[in-house]
């Protein structure tokens, strides 16, 4: 079982997805900034300037390596070239978390660089886990994985999304990563209800939440569609939906992911401060 | 639903949706999958304008735009790192009617391409000349640095290079240019590479003297002036020592 205490370094502060253009402000004055997540894929490179900046960063931070092209949720098998990428960087740089995504994104040789949904059947859950057991025993270390923004179900499902999360961390031992903002766009468009979604998780599987930006779309029948865009604020629902979650599950590490017309830095710090405003009560 | 039926429509706006998805009404979902072929193109559109600034700036953004969607519909990316994303850009266009009049745009992707990859290729530390006397100097055997990369074109890409970067660059003269990319620290510098520096960068195999790679540049332009081929080299972090098995 994923033990909170002993398998993930992160802070119980925030944190902020991080963007080389904020890189001499959180040298100088990082402010709300506890620690901060970064793209696996983007730190893949033989060397420069984005492996030298990450040397200096984890210096100074807690860092989550946060992984965006695993494709967990693919038919196919895990790409062991991938996976080897992956392990290196996470040898080198020994991250206080490492996390990845209820999804999928390659198909063969293509790489289609989005996350994309599957079907809660017993046989993707099946795969799914397997996947999670070969991630977990290559990099040796326990993983968190995220539930997805959706924006549309499959007929065959026989299993809900917190149901099919559940299972996988029972069997798996992974932890859960917690997108308060993914479980409000998916619950806007899969009409669910995002509060019964919070209260049934398993929080304390949870080592890490997100906090990101949508857009507002309908789609042809005139039903809200939410876009997972993360290119703006979180939004006051969000942040209700989050503050409900801390006062039941804990204070968690927190991310405002920004990942779309990234602000300056002055934007993102005073996101991740409202955020430690709602984790602080907790922590004590 | 099979990942392939699902990886085929959203590669192609015009197939079929594949059956079995659906709204909370059980409806098909139409327009929500809509969204994953969107967040496809929009992704791999600004990957391809992050990668390669100077053939945007060539084309403008309307048809760059125009010519990302034709390209990532028909080569999506194969690997998971996009900062390489587009390497099969320059035989595309080569191939590419459109743009049939503009022929050195191939070569500018490729340019751009070999930016990139010094831009993320692996630290090393540059050969340092300074007061060593020349004797010693022309026995060292040096590599090509993993950040240095060098571009052969017909065409003046070094010129256009400059003129749509920087503001008091001249007008390029057509004339085959050949580019040598080296990385001093982290940023990669587009240096005019002379007729026969080829020839002397290809030589360096870390067997070969560097008085040696010179007789192979003049062997290849004998008109050659030497002197500032060799500072190019020795002051750009073009070269470096190859590591031994054990160091």
């Amino acid at each position: 079982m994923y033990d909170l205490a002993q398998d993930n370094r992160l802070p119980q502060l925030a944190g902020i997805g991080y963007k080389p253009q904020h890189f001499q402000s959180l040298i100088s004055a990082p402010g709300a900034v506890s620690w901060l997540e970064i793209h696996a894929e983007n730190y893949m490179g033989g060397g420069g300037r984005p492996l030298a900046q990450l040397r200096a960063l984890a210096d100074r931070f807690p860092i989550s390596v946060h992984g965006v092209g695993l494709s967990i949720g693919g038919e196919g098998p895990l790409d062991p070239d991938h996976l080897a990428r992956l392990k290196h960087l996470c040898d080198w740089l020994n991250p206080a978390s490492f996390s990845e995504h209820l999804a999928w994104s390659t198909h063969g040789d293509t790489y289609l660089n989005d996350l994309l949904p599957l079907p809660y059947t017993e046989a993707t859950l099946a795969r799914v886990c397997a996947h999670i057991d070969e991630v977990q025993e290559v990099l040796g270390r326990p993983m968190l994985l995220e539930n997805p923004s959706t924006y549309l179900a499959f007929a065959e499902s026989t299993m809900d999304e917190v149901t099919f999360l559940s299972e996988i961390a029972k069997r798996t031992g992974c932890g859960l990563l917690l997108d308060v903002n993914n479980v409000f766009v998916s619950a806007t468009n899969q009409s669910w209800d995002p509060v019964a979604y919070i209260d049934a998780f398993p929080l304390a599987q949870v080592g890490e939440i997100h906090l990101g930006g949508h857009d507002e779309d309908e789609d042809e029948h005139g039903a809200p569609l939410l876009i997972d865009s993360h290119g703006r604020e979180v939004v006051d629902p969000v942040w209700a939906l989050y503050t409900h979650t801390i006062a039941r599950g804990g204070a968690k590490p927190t991310l405002i992911e920004w990942d779309n017309n990234v602000p300056d830095f002055p934007v993102l710090e005073a996101e991740a401060a409202r955020a430690d405003m709602i984790l602080q009560p907790a922590l004590v | 639903m099979l990942q392939s039926d699902f990886t085929a429509a959203i590669l192609d706006p015009t197939a079929p949706i594949p059956s079995g998805m659906v709204d909370p009404k059980g409806r098909p979902a139409g327009k929500r999958f809509n969204v994953y072929r969107n967040n496809l193109a929009a992704s791999l559109t600004d990957a391809l304008e992050t990668g390669f600034p100077v053939l945007l700036k060539l084309l403008g953004e309307k048809s760059f735009k125009t010519l990302a969607l034709i390209f990532s519909r028909t080569h999506p990316p194969t690997s998971r790192a996009l900062s390489q994303y587009g390497a099969a850009m320059p035989a595309f266009l080569e191939e590419f009617q459109p743009l049939a009049a503009y022929p050195y745009l191939a070569d500018i992707a490729r340019l751009e391409l070999a930016i990139r990859r010094s831009y993320h290729a692996a630290d090393a530390d540059p050969l340092n000349a300074a007061g060593m006397d020349p004797d010693t100097l022309m026995e060292l055997t040096p590599v090509l640095a993993p950040a240095t990369q060098i571009v052969t074109s017909p065409y003046p890409i070094h010129g256009i290079w400059r003129r749509n970067t920087q503001t008091d660059a001249p007008k390029p003269q057509p004339t085959a240019e050949t580019v040598m990319i080296t990385r001093p620290e982290f940023d990669p510098i587009p240096h005019l590479l002379p007729a026969g520096g080829t020839a002397f960068a290809r030589a360096l195999d870390g067997r070969t003297t560097i008085a040696l790679a010179l007789e192979r540049s003049i062997e290849a332009e004998p008109g050659i002036d030497l002197a500032p081929l060799l500072t190019l080299f020795l002051t750009s972090g073009a070269l470096t020592f190859q590591k031994g098995p054990d160091q």
